[in-house]
Order: structure tokens, then sequence, then C-alpha cells
């Protein structure tokens, strides 16, 4: 499989926001799976947990504030 | 309730001035003997201005109140002459740890730098703290601490305040050239010159409970999050002298004050943590609710605030008297040069600059604390649960558990007194920063740094230096030759100021650094000198 890396993956202070995930419907579908038997209070721990595990792993401020509001945080 | 400790009771004196109806005006008037007003009037005293301390009542703390004091604070009362005393009496302790549920989920230590006289942190009953400082303040004859002096009201004038006050023998007045005034988060001084105190009012309640226990746990601080033995709230535990153990409980906004400071309501509680057979007395309690507020400007013509009278934060941290002795620390040296005529009046409110910053970067602290100990949403906690249930697996969790950032100085990186680097530095020691301690010899005897520094300004140099003192205007700061004057017993001195051969500081009064060089240039440091005055 041929896998190009998306122009902005080099810039360390840049969100990106081209496709980025080999396998997309495969992770969908391993996410929603992963919360498939847990009540609405675990999935919503375990999403704070994911969340968490992921900003770390990302670790770049600007980034993680970029994330924030382009998830629709209220970001000053 | 059992008591481990006797309150003295100080004696109420009728001064001279009221005694003979004599109107006197005195260079200041401090407001409050508290941890604060009796730091700024040693510190004061120690600088050779007359102080007179006015305080309403006739004794300490009634409480432990405060108990954990920092580093810096301690390096400050050691300058003082009761440092020492504070810290034989006082525990220290390094371990802290964090529980959520029935889990230990981490623990920290707060590892102090080796060679640095203080220690991190200590835990003492305020009333001890206050009544050693007391003792030093008899022992200071420029100190003029007055019991049962209420203040009743304040009027000021262009370059002096009238002070209306009440003692056992009547009401007479004073005046005084500034009055700094550190009567604590219910200033009564601070309504008198209608100054604003806003900020944030946290909806929760604490009861604090010192129990007095031979106690088998180790002396460490320890925190839970949502224990079996009191759910969906917090508990701190922490060790104080004379095996008195301080116990936090939250309690939440709807708890009754009244009904939860009845020991027939606080014994179960502890019961509950300690177990059914522990053995205790209970020796003080209270409950208490929490703001993070300041005061818009620390000075008001010629009244000064400090402490808890100019900033309120939570009480996660311990930066509450830590940062008001502080406050007083930033405070002496400048009311001792305007009083002399040797600077300008304006340097008066640089203290508002410097301590303004402190007290916004202490509230914030403390108010990132609160949110993690008492989460505002049932997100807010899912996020904070998560962190903890994450940080006992995974060591990237553990730096955001938040049980209190404990008490630091703070820097005055951007104050207009520092002169900026136009050298390149390695390390911590950049202008507007307290000084690192580390050990000296002088004269063959082992002694430390900070005890070298904090008269006036000091110039430290690293090696020869072409004069002995350097003079700007009325001010003069002798020079300290490190390797001459002062050995660097354990290199520790080049290590925190990258200190290389004609490395040079100049050091403020208060022991923070001012500017610095690599070679050593008289009219640099005279320049320096004017800029750090407001000159």
């Amino acid at each position: 499989m041929l896998h190009i890396l998306p122009a902005d993956a080099h810039r360390h202070d840049a969100l990106i926001r081209s496709p980025n995930i080999p396998d997309p419907d495969g992770f969908y579908e391993e996410l929603i799976e992963s919360q498939r038997l847990l009540t609405d209070e675990a999935a919503q721990l375990m999403n704070c947990k994911l969340i968490l595990l992921l900003a770390n792993h990302v670790g770049d401020r600007a980034v993680l504030t970029q994330a924030l509001k382009a998830a629709g945080g209220a970001v000053k | 309730m059992m008591s481990t400790y006797t309150y003295p009771k100080y004696p109420y004196r009728i001064s001279s001035e009221q005694e003979a109806g004599r109107l006197v005006r005195h260079p200041v008037v401090v407001i409050g003997a508290g941890p604060v007003g009796l730091t700024a009037a040693l510190d004061f005293a120690a600088r050779g201005i007359p102080t007179v301390v006015l305080d309403d009542n006739d004794t300490v703390s009634v409480g432990s109140r405060a108990v954990c004091y920092a580093k810096r604070p301690l390096e400050i009362w050691d300058r003082l002459g009761c440092g020492e005393r504070m810290v034989e009496r006082g525990i220290s302790w390094r371990i802290g740890k964090v529980f959520f549920e029935d889990d230990l989920r981490y623990q920290f230590d707060l590892l102090p730098e080796p060679d640095h006289k203080m220690p991190a942190m200590i835990n003492l009953q305020q009333y001890y703290l206050e009544e050693f400082m007391v003792e030093e303040c008899a022992r200071q004859p420029l100190v003029d601490l007055r019991w049962k002096h209420k203040l009743l009201s304040l009027q000021q004038h262009e370059d002096f305040a009238t002070l209306v006050v009440e003692t056992p023998d009547g009401v007479f007045s004073l005046e005084a050239q500034w009055v700094v005034a550190c009567d604590g988060a219910n200033s009564d001084t601070r309504k008198m010159v209608g100054a604003e105190f806003t900020g944030q009012a946290f909806q929760d309640r604490f009861l604090i409970a010192d129990v007095v226990m031979k106690a088998h746990f180790p002396t460490e601080r320890w925190f839970w999050f949502d224990p079996p033995f009191h759910r969906n709230q917090s508990v701190l535990l922490h060790r104080q002298a004379d095996d008195v153990w301080r116990i936090d409980f939250q309690l939440g906004w709807d708890a009754d004050p009244v009904e939860e400071k009845k020991p027939e309501n606080i014994i179960p509680r502890v019961k509950a943590m300690l177990g059914p057979d522990a053995q205790f007395e209970l020796e003080w309690a209270s409950v208490y609710q929490f703001a993070c507020r300041r005061i818009d400007r620390f000075r008001h013509g010629r009244v000064i605030f400090a402490g808890d009278a100019a900033h309120q934060v939570s009480p996660f941290g311990a930066r509450g008297a830590n940062s008001g002795v502080q406050d007083v620390d930033n405070l002496g040296w400048k009311l001792k040069l305007v009083l002399d005529g040797l600077a300008p009046e304006t340097l008066v409110d640089t203290y508002h600059d410097e301590r303004a910053l402190a007290a916004d970067d202490n509230i914030a602290n403390s108010t990132r604390s609160t949110d993690f100990i008492t989460p505002k949403s049932a997100m807010s906690r899912r996020f904070r649960n998560a962190v903890l249930e994450l940080a006992q697996e995974h060591p990237f969790a553990r730096p955001l558990v938040n049980s209190g950032r404990l008490s630091t100085p703070t820097p005055y990186l951007a104050s207009s007194l520092n002169t900026p680097d136009e050298d390149a530095f390695a390390g911590l020691m950049a202008p507007g920063t307290a000084c690192a301690d580390a050990p000296v010899r002088v004269d063959g005897k082992d002694g430390w740094f900070l005890g070298l520094l904090g008269g006036g300004f000091t110039v430290v140099t690293f090696g020869e230096a072409p004069l002995g003192e350097v003079r700007a205007g009325g001010i003069a700061a002798p020079v300290l030759r490190i390797g001459i004057d002062a050995a660097d017993a354990k290199g520790r001195l080049a290590e925190r100021y990258d200190g290389a051969d004609g490395t040079t500081y100049l050091i403020r009064p208060d022991q923070h650094v001012a500017a610095r060089w690599r070679s050593f240039d008289p009219d640099k440091i005279q320049g320096a000198i004017t800029r750090a005055i407001a000159a």
C-alpha cells in the first residue's frame, strides 16, 4: 500500500487536518467496538482517558490548543 | 477539646504618646500582628526603620491555621533571626501520597535540592510561628508592638496618614508617613480606603480538624480523592509539631458550618478515617469556605497592603502566609530608601508591580488546584478521575494530578527594576529571581551564601574585583568576592549562578538578582543600582 505523508505532517506547530489514519474504516470500527459493551458512564470515562493518552502522545501545546478549538471548545 | 498549647497573653501597655496626649508622627505603622505584620516589623526594624505595630488582640493565632511554610519564607525569617527556631520546632517532610478511592495511586518526593540551609517545606502551627516572632520583636529596640490597639478610622493626607486608635485607655490619634496594612482577608483598613477586593468565591466548605494522636502514619502528606471513608469528597492528612495532626475534610456547599463544627459530628468523621479503635483527642476545629481575590492596587496613597489583606487564595499549595511574607520582604527595603530620601517615591509603586504579579500567579495556581480537587461539572470530574486512574500505571498522567502546587517564589522577570541580560547565562538566576542559597566558607567557618546578603545592595563577583564597593547616589554596595572573601565550599555557587571568573551579580536588598554580567564593570553596576531604585 502506498503511504503518502500529508503535506503538513512535518510541521510540528500545526494540527494535522488532512487524512492521516491508514485504514479509516477499520479504525472507526475499532473505536466504536471498543465501547460497545460499556455503559454510557464507563464510555465517558474511557473517552477522557483516551483524550489524555492521545494529548500526551501529541505533546505539542500549540497543536493541543488548535485541536481544542477545532473540536468546538471555547478557547481563548 | 484538649490542648497541647498554652496561649500566651501579652500585656497591654499604654503608649507614652497616648498617656501624654501628644500627637506623634511615626515613619511606619503596621496594622495587624499576624505572620505578615510581625515579619514586616522585624524586616523594617532590621533595615533601621522604627516601626509601630498595632494589634486589636493580645495573643497569637487561635488554632493552627496556616501550618505549611516553604523555603523562601524560611530564608526570610532566617535573615530576621527566627528561621532556625522554626525549623527546629517544625516538622520537615518531603513525601506526598495521593490516594483515589481505595488505592494509593502515586507518590511524589519534593526532592529538595541538596546544599540549601532551609528545607523545602516545614509544618508548624501558626501560633508557634507567631510566638517566636513576637519574642524576636521584643529583642528589637526599633519594634514597638502594641497589643489591644484597634484602628477605628484612617484619614489620608499628602504625605502622611492620621490613624484613630482605641485602647483600653480610650481613643487617641497618631500619624504615620506610611501605613502597612497586614490585617488579613477581612481587612478593615482596606474598607477604610475604599479599595476594591474582587475575584472568585468557591461554593464549597471544608472542615479542618486538629487531632492529637500517637499515630502510625509516617511524616508524609497524604491526600485522598473520593476515599471510602468520605465518599465523593477529598481529605488531607498532615503532621504538625507535638503529635498534632491536621485533617482537612471537604464537605460540599450544602454542609451546615455550625453543625459540622460540633465535636459530636467531627469525631465520627475522624473515626471513619482512622478506624474505630484509634486513640485521638480533638484539639481545634474550624469550618471554612474560600475565595481567590486580589486588591485593585497594593498601594492606596500612604497605605500599603500586604498578605491576605491584599490577596486571598484557596489553601491548596500553602500560598497564603508564604506569599504574604514575601510581600513584606519586597516592601521593606523600598520603604527604607524612600524614607531616607535615597530613592523616589515611585520605587514604592514597583511593590505593586512585583507583588501583584506574584499574587496573580498564586491565584492562578491555587485556582487550578481547586478545579482539580473540587470539579465543577460531571465532565470535569470524569477527567479528574481519568487522570487519577491513569496515574498509577502511566507516568505521563502523574504531573496532571494536582492536589496543590506547593508555594515557590514568583520571579519578577519583567520588572522595571531589572537590568536585562546582555550576556548569555545558563541556569535559573535571571534578573528578578530570588537568589538560591549555597554553602560557603568564610574565615575558615562554614556558612551559607544568603547569610552574606540582605543588608543592602551587594555586588557578588567570582574572583578579583577592582573595587571594594560600588557607589550610586547615596547607596554603597559592598563587593563580595567569591573565592576570596567567601569560598564556594561545594562548587554550588558556580553551578547555580553559572559563575566563571569575572561573572558579576548585583543583588537587591531582598536577595533578588537585579543584574548580571560576564565582567566587572563599575559603570554598568552603578547604572543597574540606579535602575533598581527606580531613580
